[in-house]
């Protein structure tokens, strides 16, 4: 699709992105500021970071849906302008369409792009045994439960085959056992053929069992990425059982050593921020 | 409370009304009758009225003429309500342009434009279609209007995301959240549709439901009024039965439209 994919290894670059949201009394809020994050192709990086400290809007610069207010963003090399046309995007809220079934919601996708809506709904049923729903597909997404409507969410992103995947959460409201089931189903997935993934979540043990990198952002206003850690587990793995070793229990150490601080001032910083007199 | 023992309920609620309504109309109470004959009429007359006009057959003429005007007010008025509706709510400044006037012209009781409609269009079917257009129009503009801005951003973002174009877009996203809005004002819009028919008829005509009530009114026949209101109410109440059957098939998405009905 874009001209430079062979040239570059970075499937997402941010340099020196900076994010300001113009509030309601003239105020700017400076919610990133100076955030340097490269994803190779082909890499699994998380996100971590305290509440409101600017991960989803780190993925929606990443997706084209918001213009960094400094610093560049390239994809593939490529100045990126509008929407990001190589990246699937699973929002943190809901986004299915209330009025299609999940396999209507799957295969818009496909139809919107010009697959003939036979072929389209062929392959949507191909994806909705791939997450485990094969029995949903007439389902409206109101008669599913919330883990359901996130695989269906997957799906959706999935069939149409992006080069870069974000993922906002996308285990959020889920219990623990149902986060780690999707876990696994999302590292097979991926492993099939390995697309740049950028996955935020707000927790730590997910992150390093799931990811290549883990990323730390400080807390907001003015968010950076502080820390940028390598996970040396080996692949294929099983996120039930990488929560028993060694290495995972050094690096959590590591990480959380660095991240506490940051979720205690981001829960200090946020309620300064919501009681501050104009 | 099951579904028997419901009904049976209600129709105890209808005999006791109509019992007292017969026994007080034709009974003296102390030497007066509580509901005197000539305000009140009886139930047996307007029961006699309401059987002698479908026996004639003279009844399905004038309940036709009040359907069919019903149906043109409701489908013209949606089609404008949903085109405006939609145009207004892509095109922010032209919506803030005319706001003062749509507020206007909906703030205006729609009775007042019956004469004027009468004169301009006669006293035919279509000067209770325009009547029953304004109504009907304002309705389904506002849940038009809202049903597109209201449209939820992450699905709009997820939307843009898959690819949709702006056209795909509107068939996709803006348009059924837009329909379903509209399908929720169904009942009053319909409703609406028959008000207009009817105030209409009522107000100058030479058939329909309206135009036997106030012919009855005219020289006194309280029998016929009540026959009048009776068949009127039987009407709109089909009627909203076959919008309840429509919003159902249509509305099965919605997590309150499918399951929660009684
Ligand atoms: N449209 C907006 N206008 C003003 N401020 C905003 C806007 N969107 C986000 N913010 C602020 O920017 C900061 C970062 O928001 P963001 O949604 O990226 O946080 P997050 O890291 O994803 O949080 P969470 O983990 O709770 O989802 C927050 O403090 C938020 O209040
Ligand atoms: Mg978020």
């Amino acid at each position: 699709m874009q001209a430079g994919t062979a040239a570059t290894p970075w499937a997402v670059e941010l340099d020196d992105a900076t994010v300001a949201f113009h509030l309601a009394d003239a105020r700017v809020y400076t919610a990133v500021e100076q955030a340097n994050l490269a994803v190779k192709d082909g890499e699994f990086v998380a996100i971590v970071g305290p509440t409101g400290c600017g991960k989803s809007t780190l993925l929606n610069i990443a997706a084209g849906l918001l213009r960094p207010a400094g610093g560049a963003v390239r994809i593939f090399g490529q100045p990126l302008t509008g929407l990001n046309r190589d990246a699937g995007y699973l929002f943190q809220a809901e986004a299915l369409f209330p009025w299609k079934t999940a396999i209507e919601n799957i295969a818009i996708g496909l139809e919107i792009a010009g697959v003939r809506q036979a072929d389209a709904r062929q392959r949507a049923e191909g994806w909705l045994a791939s997450v485990g729903l094969g029995a949903f597909g007439n389902r409206y997404p109101h008669m599913l439960s919330g883990g359901q409507r996130k695989r269906i969410g997957l799906a959706q992103v999935l069939i149409r085959n992006p080069k870069i995947l974000l993922m906002d959460e996308p285990f959020g409201p889920l219990d623990a056992q149902t986060r780690q089931i999707m876990g696994n189903l999302l590292l097979e997935l991926w492993s099939a053929d390995r697309k740049a993934v950028l996955f935020v979540t707000h927790d730590l043990e997910e992150a390093i069992a799931l990811a290549d990198r883990v990323v730390i952002m400080s807390a907001g206003p003015q968010a950076r990425i502080i820390g940028d850690w390598r996970v040396p587990l080996a692949r294929p793995r099983d996120i039930f059982e990488i929560r028993l070793e060694k290495e995972f229990h050094a690096l959590h150490r590591e990480i959380w050593s660095v991240l506490k601080d940051e979720v205690m001032k981001g829960y200090v910083q946020s309620s300064q921020v919501a009681g501050a007199a104009p | 409370m099951n579904r028997l023992h419901l009904l049976l309920c209600q129709l105890l609620v209808a005999v006791v009304i109509v019992g007292l309504w017969q026994l007080f109309s034709t009974v003296p109470i102390f030497g007066r009758m509580i509901l005197p004959p000539f305000f009140f009429s009886n139930p047996v007359d307007v029961g006699a009225q309401i059987v002698a006009w479908f026996v004639a057959g003279t009844i399905w003429k004038h309940l036709a003429i009040t359907l069919w005007e019903s149906i043109l007010a409701f489908v013209i008025g949606s089609l404008g309500g949903v085109l405006f509706g939609f145009w207004f709510a892509r095109q922010p400044r032209i919506a803030a342009i005319f706001d003062p006037y749509v507020k206007m012209a909906n703030a205006l009781p729609r009775v007042v434009l019956a004469p004027i409609f009468t004169l301009w269009l006669g006293l035919g079917i279509w000067s209770k279609v325009a009547l029953g257009v304004t109504l009907v129009f304002f309705i389904v503009f506002f849940n038009v209007y809202q049903g597109v801005k209201e449209v939820s951003g992450t699905v709009l973002a997820n939307g843009r995301m898959l690819g949709m174009n702006e056209r795909q877009l509107m068939r996709h996203v803006y348009w059924p959240s837009a329909l379903s809005w509209m399908f929720s004002s169904l009942h009053t819009s319909v409703g609406f549709a028959v008000v207009g028919a009817v105030v209409g008829e009522y107000l100058g005509s030479a058939a329909g439901l309206g135009y036997l009530i106030q012919q009855a009114e005219g020289v006194f026949d309280v029998a016929g009024v009540f026959a009048g209101m009776f068949v009127l109410s039987a009407f709109v109440i089909l009627i909203d039965i076959g919008v309840t059957l429509v919003e159902r098939r249509l509305l099965v998405w919605r997590p309150d439209a499918a399951g929660s009905r009684i």
